[in-house]
């Protein structure tokens, strides 16, 4: 099963510039949230910022390893 | 994706103000982060058009390449991708949600 460090991990090797906290709200294990700050946000809607965050974990999406995945962005 | 699909989801989301792609109907959502984006539009009075996405596979992948968003719900307005649950519970929040509705 995936580790909520496995995806930290994973997020901030793709995403220059940026560090990453995963929550487990719910505690399932399956409805986590990324908390991501990133320099490179600034500027960008909100959108863009979260589309930012999906391209590092779409792998783990499209194979229902992570099933949502909630993100929340800071610039700083 | 081909262009077929692609001109049904254009043609959705510019034919109606409010468009909703979401797992169920408004008034029986199937999944959480649905409900969630419903209720608040039903709030703000929204008049949401929708489609059920669990109904159509193709359709369920097509949005996906169209808004290259990889979850559903995905929430339109004025023709334009708002976002997610994320979004647009952020954007209730912050009022800018309303004054979209109200453009």
């Amino acid at each position: 099963m995936l580790t909520l460090n496995q995806i930290k991990q994973q997020i901030e090797s793709k995403l220059s510039n940026s560090t990453v906290e995963i929550l487990d709200p719910r505690k399932d294990g399956v409805h986590l949230k990324a908390v991501v700050t990133c320099k490179d946000f600034e500027g960008k809607g909100l959108v863009e910022q979260h589309q930012m965050v999906y391209a590092t974990v779409k792998d783990l999406i499209n194979s229902g390893e992570l099933h949502a995945l909630g993100i929340e962005t800071k610039t700083k | 994706m081909n262009d077929e699909l692609k001109q049904k989801i254009e043609k959705l989301i510019t034919d109606n103000k409010v468009f909703l792609f979401m797992k169920g109907d408004p008034d029986m959502p199937q999944c959480g982060f649905s409900s969630q984006v419903v209720f608040v539009l039903n709030q703000l009075g929204a008049d949401i058009k929708h489609f059920n996405i669990l109904l159509d596979d193709e359709m369920r992948q097509g949005i996906k390449d169209f808004s290259n968003w990889p979850t559903l719900p995905q929430l339109f307005i004025n023709g334009k991708f708002v976002g997610g649950c994320d979004i647009t519970l952020q954007m209730h929040e912050s009022g800018e949600l309303k004054k979209l509705l109200e453009e």
